[in-house]
């Protein structure tokens, strides 16, 4: 019954280098598009259900401005945030915690020691840990766990992997397609599916929006949270856009 | 100006709590102790993760004793998220453990599947619509000005199922399952949700917290 569903998340996703709200593609070729700021504001103020901060080069140059960009953020906005990109220890939460992020997003420090989701989730809870998962394609049903930003391969099967994130605290995962990130052609719809039937915690799927109809193909294959980031950034569409489409066709969502 | 304490025990995101509360017109202090508790009126008790480090949280501080005393005055408590859940008598999770006992009741576990049985997403995460508990009367809480349905952002995989079904004010469909979203037992009132986080909506019930005699 459709009203018995919970509620799909419609997600603001902003990448972050240095100050900057940035867009690449594939996770590379960075393009700098504004003020973070400004933006989240904007998506805000657009009824954004949460919004998800990456810093999408802090694990390789360590610590960046991300604190400060989030505490400037939950100034004046009053929706949920995640925050991710450079999170290496249980004290690097602790700060994004207290500049008003909501949860944490790991990935690189995840994989190199699984047992930092533990920690953190010992400490905060698993609803303060997401698990990202940052996944390309290898084959037919096979994807491959990418750390640092899309730039290093790690051997680990994504699959695999979200099961045991999930068994070592996380209490949600992200996913997100390098494949299709920044290409405009839709979500990984196998991946999500695979990464939704494997575990029994929330799945925000990001990477690779382009019309609304990818929406229904990705909730359909499991996902309780989309993402969108560019085509969000560059006025494509807009929050209320997406909302009505998703409402349109069929995708439980928040009424406003 | 209105004048709000905020307690902190060492968990969770102060500052959101803090900025929407000043959002409000409030002027927010901390309290980490007992003297701070004392010179309260309106009084938030926020956070958030498991129930047992909170409360061991609030021992250390020695402000158990403190929070009866502000609720037994009839000053005005809001519990928001954990900060809710330690306003009940008696914790499940991770095994038994008491609360602050001013809203009789028990935390128990998000049942895991919808009601047809089948399993649905721990933790609960995400925007719900509240319900008005049968009976239950706003006027004069947090929801005062809330409409019926509005939408707000809850993340949990535990909830308060209060001993007296008048506690309850609100709910949140879950799967088929009315969760707890809202308790209220006078002058101390509790969400599970995060109004700090839930929009224009949510700063709104804050500022009715705040009006609160």
């Amino acid at each position: 019954m459709e009203s018995d569903l919970a509620n799909v998340r419609l997600i603001a996703r902003l990448d972050i280098k240095g100050p900057n709200l940035i867009k690449g593609v594939h996770l590379e070729g960075l393009r700098v598009i504004g003020d973070p700021q400004e933006y989240a504001r904007r998506y805000y103020e657009q009824c954004a259900d949460e919004l998800i901060y990456i810093d999408i080069v802090a694990s390789l140059y360590g610590r960046s401005k991300l604190t400060e960009i989030v505490r400037r953020t939950a100034y004046d906005v009053f929706v949920p945030m995640t925050v991710g990109g450079g999170v290496r220890s249980v004290d690097d939460v602790r700060d994004l915690l207290r500049a008003g992020a909501d949860k944490v997003a790991i990935n690189t420090a995840a994989v190199r020691r699984p047992k930092l989701i533990t920690e953190v989730a010992r400490r905060f809870g698993s609803q303060c840990m997401v698990l990202s998962i940052e996944a390309k394609q290898q084959g037919p049903q096979q994807w491959e766990v990418y750390t640092d930003c899309g730039r290093e391969r790690s051997g680990v099967d994504a699959i695999e992997w979200a099961r045991r994130g999930v068994s070592l605290g996380a209490g949600e995962i992200l996913v997100t397609s390098i494949d299709r990130e920044g290409t405009r052609k839709g979500f990984d719809i196998d991946l999500t599916r695979a990464i939704s039937q494997t575990v029994s915690v929330p799945v925000i799927a990001s990477g690779g929006y382009g019309e609304p109809g990818h929406l229904r193909c990705v909730v359909d294959a499991g996902a309780d949270a989309v993402a969108v980031a560019d085509a969000l950034h560059y006025d494509r569409t807009t929050l209320p856009q997406l909302r009505s489409a998703a409402l349109a066709s069929g995708i439980p969502v928040r009424r406003i | 100006m209105a004048r709000v304490t905020l307690i902190d025990y060492g968990i969770g995101n102060l500052y959101s709590v803090q900025r929407a509360l000043e959002t409000c017109g409030a002027e927010v202090v901390l309290a980490s102790d007992e003297s701070g508790v004392e010179a309260a009126h309106h009084l938030v008790l926020p956070g958030v993760g498991a129930f047992s480090d909170g409360m061991r949280g609030l021992r250390e501080r020695g402000l158990i004793e403190p929070l009866r005393r502000h609720a037994d005055a009839g000053k005005p408590l809001l519990g928001i998220c954990l900060g809710m859940q330690m306003l009940a008598s008696v914790s499940e999770e991770f095994g038994e453990h008491l609360g602050i006992g001013l809203i009789p009741g028990r935390v128990t576990a998000v049942p895991s599947t919808n009601i047809n049985g089948t399993p649905h997403k721990i933790p609960h995460i995400g925007w719900s619509a509240l319900a008005q508990a049968p009976n239950a009367d706003w006027h004069g809480t947090p929801l005062h000005d809330t409409a019926q349905g509005t939408a707000v952002y809850l993340v949990h995989s535990f909830q308060v199922s209060a001993d007296r079904a008048d506690h309850v004010l609100a709910t949140c469909d879950y799967g088929g399952h009315a969760v707890t979203a809202a308790i209220g037992n006078g002058n101390v009132q509790g969400c599970q949700f995060h109004p700090e986080k839930s929009g224009p909506e949510g700063l709104r019930m804050l500022g009715a917290f705040l009006r609160m005699p």
